[in-house]
């Protein structure tokens, strides 16, 4: 017999549950599978190997990636090298919070339900927003219902989406739109901003909604006071995409007209963990409220008048609403959303407003310092919070570029080329807190030796 | 806080704490120039009010999150028989492996050069899912069950719609999980509920009648949600493929069969894991998840992009985009650090361990359903796989419910299992206790459930009024629902 130290069965309590049962063997327990389905001979699947062993090959795997330790990163893109503050591993690590499942019994899950009501409020907080749900599997899935509740909330079958949202998040956004039956219309750029003639062209009565972010892609603000003027004349809504930090220093966007605001929450102290999980967010203004995708957590008391914690509004939710639910979110990104409110709560009022001060000033330098480098240019004038684009010099293989900066310990910034095409040869730089001024100029250095 | 405020309020939100001047955070200094603000940034996108976050030291947040902590029960904390959901040990070197610099600090757009550790983890783990389902191919993009689902039921979709055939229905048994037909619904397909037979499995007959030329495929968990072996399934694949459609298989009962069959070898097309449930990664609360879907060489052109590819070389590469592809449903390479667990999970057990996992889950299953029998209605009365179903409906004359059970149960230390699902049983309890548990603490918990049917027949007013040793007593949902609190409102 197998001995495993997960597993608490011992030949003794094996034979003796076996007789309870009323069965003679294992085998008994699975004569209702047929024997021409029956799995015969080894399993197909890795080999088993010791705790030691398996740290060790693990160690092996990870040793072969750079990462932010072992290199200086000015990539972004949607993931983001921050400051992660020692207290939240201690948090996250806490059995409690990450072996509990979805609280359905809010006796004892006070603590999990109070965390994303905190959450919640936070998100609403940051956004301008009057509502915010639990949490998506990550900012493009939350991009995506947005058009998707918007379509539901308008009765409209088209969404527009600016050319300067993330790359991924606009795939994202047309596998669900292609579900769900939905016209998706792409709006050029001009000047690293959406064209904003362009989009005035494009809107209709038949417009459920514009996409936007900001601060966008290429890491330039977008006038989202104006684009809300634009869809709301006709009675459509505005969804916009944020990246949290820069919350700290730019307008919500709830107060810019938004109608719906979501993002991911990995600037807010979540690893990059190649790309997740990370935590997407959702918030509406009241009005929206009751078409809102995945789980909301509201304020309630219990017999004796004490306040306490539930997962409320669930008949909008698929195991009540079934084949009728708009959206299909079950499980979400709980811990992840613990992990960006523990963030919110070390950094406070002045943290956030300071580290988004960080990051503002340091991308500023480090745009201002590349701009020198023989070659190297800045092709766009939008303002831009911690991110933007240089220009590489006319025929910069970025392949070898990329490869000579990983020798020199950089992870070197996004190839642009590879989502617009237009762009071949320009460089999506990020700079956060951590990046030093030394770091900086260094990276400057090396870039201008290689070009 | 006066007395009074207190058994009100007994645990402030983090918001009530703050006071001006406290602070807990620590920031790298500014080393470069500063610019004036203004000339950075035009003044009507700056922020004009400072969002209204708490300002507090970092004692008060770790001992605010911990005191949360020990308001929630986990799986460390004690028994979780929470059935579909599968709740087993999760292994703490996993936790370990998954915090390695090179696994949780690298980024999805590095040049492939610099993570080929990453990537060939993934590789290996959609061979090793491939493996263990019977299924030719695997994408570990989806973040968590229902969306490979959705996932899965685009990737058939795309499959009858490349072959010009018009196929919109999928076919779902009464007792299907919530998810299915919002998946359906949310690929732009419609469902149709057939209902169980009185032995709780598929009803052929239902199905034959069902199925069509307009039928784009079968959902189906097997085990299913009663936790039963669908004995016939060879026979509903052929019905179903001999329609035209494609077989679906929701993979949340996984636990109960690795090793023994195969949703391949059943005849399924399509097959999603809860990766948190059958690989023991841990459910967060709520998540994050990960849900792989494999297919069958058919579906090969419809999987999202990208998936992880061997070069010749022997390197690592992100497959190029395909035009049949369905398109993404994820940013970047899905949930990765919930798949370096569920590989750790996977290379920890092997093929023979695993197998072994799904007996000892099958074997405390009946175990339990054998000794509560006397005690409880149970509506199959037949070896199960990891879980089954039994009803509450024999303490209704006693004024008790399902919820008053699970209340109760509470006092005990023990998280209640699934309640009032599926849908088809009344009063339905669903219990599955998984392979890490031991026979004393099976025995504990079956002990206190027949203690709790005694109590319900002498003294019912004790379960109506549980739960008495929680930190707050039963809440008001209604009202929670009919004046939505949703937020502090703290500014």
């Amino acid at each position: 017999m197998i001995k495993h130290h997960y597993l608490p069965m011992t030949e003794e309590s094996q034979a003796e549950m076996l007789a309870t049962v009323g069965v003679n063997s294992m085998d008994e327990l699975f004569k209702d599978i047929p024997a021409s389905i029956r799995f015969q001979g080894e399993l197909p699947v890795s080999s088993r190997l010791d705790e030691y062993s398996l740290t060790r090959h693990m160690s092996a795997l990870a040793g072969r990636n750079a990462h932010f330790d072992s290199h200086v990163s000015f990539l972004g893109a949607g993931i983001y090298d921050h400051h992660v503050p020692s207290v939240i591993n201690h948090i996250l690590s806490r059995s409690e919070f990450y072996t509990a499942y979805t609280p359905y019994q809010p006796e004892i899950s006070q603590g999990e339900l109070q965390a994303i009501f905190e959450f919640q409020s936070y998100i609403c907080e940051l956004t301008g927003m009057a509502v915010a749900n639990a949490s998506m599997y990550d900012g493009a899935t939350a991009l995506a219902e947005a058009g998707s509740l918007a379509a539901a909330a308008t009765k409209r079958k088209q969404i527009i989406v600016s050319q300067t949202v993330h790359p991924e998040s606009r795939q994202v956004l047309h596998t669900y739109a292609h579900g769900l039956g939905l016209e998706i219309v792409e709006i050029e750029m001009q000047d690293g901003t959406t064209d904003l003639s362009a989009l005035q062209q494009a809107v209709n009565e038949n417009t459920a909604a514009v996409l936007i972010q900001s601060p966008n892609f290429l890491g330039s603000m977008e006038d989202i006071e104006e684009i809300g003027k634009l869809i709301h004349a006709y009675k459509g809504l505005m969804v916009v995409s944020s990246n949290p930090l820069s919350l700290g220093l730019l307008e919500a966007p709830g107060m810019l007209g938004a109608d719906i605001v979501v993002g991911d929450a990995q600037p807010l102290g979540i690893s990059g963990s190649f790309g997740g999980p990370t935590c997407g967010f959702f918030a509406v203004s009241e009005a929206h409220m009751r078409r809102m995708p995945g789980r909301i957590v509201g304020q309630t008391t219990d017999k004796n008048g004490k306040r306490g914690f539930v997962l409320t509004l669930q008949a909008r939710e698929q195991h009540i609403r079934r084949e009728k639910a708009t959206s299909n979110i079950c499980s979400n990104q709980a811990l992840l959303a613990l992990c960006a409110s523990v963030y919110l709560s070390v950094m406070g009022r002045r943290g956030l407003v300071e580290a988004a001060t960080l990051n503002l000033h340091k991308s500023c330098y480090a745009k201002e310092r590349l701009s020198q480098i023989p070659g190297i240019s800045i092709p766009f004038s939008a303002p831009t919070f911690n991110e933007f684009v240089i220009k590489l010099p006319q025929g910069a293989q970025f392949d070898t570029l990329q490869s000579n900066l990983l020798a020199a310990g950089f992870i070197g910034g996004y190839d642009l080329g590879r989502s617009y095409p237009e762009l071949a040869g320009h460089m999506l730089i990020a700079v956060t807190e951590r990046r030093s001024k030394e770091e900086i100029d260094r990276f400057a250095g090396v870039l201008e030796e290689l070009l | 806080m006066s007395d009074n405020q207190q058994a009100t309020h007994d645990k402030a939100l983090i918001f009530e704490l703050s006071r001006p001047g406290r602070t807990a955070y620590s920031l790298p200094e500014l080393d470069v120039p500063a610019q004036p603000l203004k000339e950075l940034i035009p003044s009507k996108m700056l922020r004009k009010e400072e969002a209204a976050l708490p300002g507090v030291y970092e004692v008060d947040v770790i001992r605010h999150y911990t005191e949360l902590s020990r308001r929630n029960f986990g799986v460390d904390n004690g028994f979780y028989p929470l059935g579909s959901c599968t709740m087993k040990y999760n292994p703490k070197v996993n936790e370990d492996v998954a915090r390695y610099a090179g696994f949780a600090k690298i980024h999805p757009l590095q040049p492939e050069q610099s993570v080929q550790g990453a990537l060939e983890l993934l590789y290996t783990l959609q061979q090793d899912l491939a493996g263990l389902t019977g299924m030719d191919a695997v994408t570990l993009q989806p973040a968590a069950g229902a969306h490979g689902e959705w996932t899965g039921l685009m990737m058939i979709r795309a499959y009858h719609e490349a072959r010009g055939e018009h196929r919109t229905k999928v076919i779902v048994p009464d007792s299907s999980h919530g998810t299915n037909p919002a998946s359906a619904s949310v690929a732009g397909l419609q469902t149709i509920t057939i209902p169980s037979t009185e032995e709780g499995l598929v009803d052929l007959d239902a199905l034959r009648g069902a199925v069509g030329n307009d039928t784009a495929a079968l959902m189906l968990t097997n085990p299913n949600t009663l936790g039963l072996f669908e004995e016939q399934i060879v026979e509903i694949a052929e019905i179903v493929h001999d329609a035209g459609g494609l077989l679906y298989y929701d993979g949340a009962n996984s636990n109960a069969i690795m090793g023994i069959t195969r949703p391949g070898d059943m005849g399924f097309d399509v097959v999603h894991l809860n990766l948190h449930k059958t690989m023991s990664t841990p459910h967060g609360g709520g998540g994050p998840g990960a849900g792989p879907v494999g297919v069958k060489s058919l579906l090969f052109p419809y999987l999202p992009q990208p998936v992880v590819e061997k070069l010749e070389d022997g390197s690592y590469a992100f497959s190029k985009p395909k035009n049949t592809s369905i398109g993404r449903v994820k940013a970047y390479s899905g949930n990765f650090g919930i798949l370096v667990r569920a590989y750790a999970y996977i290379r920890s057990f092997g093929p023979e361990g695993l197998r072994r996992v799904s007996e000892c889950a099958v074997l405390n299953a009946n175990y339990m359903r054998a000794r509560l029998a006397p005690y409880f209605e149970m509506p199959y009365d037949r070896i199960c796989k990891h879980e089954f179903v039994m009803s509450g409906s024999g303490l209704k004359p006693f004024g008790i419910r399902t919820l008053d059970v699970a209340k109760r149960l509470l006092d005990f230390g023990y998280h209640p299992p699934t309640v009032y699902f599926p849908l088809n049983v009344d009063e339905c309890i669903m219990i599955e206790p998984t392979e890490t548990e031991s026979k004393e603490t099976l025995d504990g918990f079956i002990d206190a459930m027949i203690q709790i049917v005694q109590e319900a027949k002498e003294n019912p007013d004790l379960l109506l009024n549980a739960p008495y040793s929680t930190p707050v007593t039963r809440l008001d949902e209604t009202g929670a629902a009919r004046k939505p609190v949703l937020n502090c409102a703290c500014s």
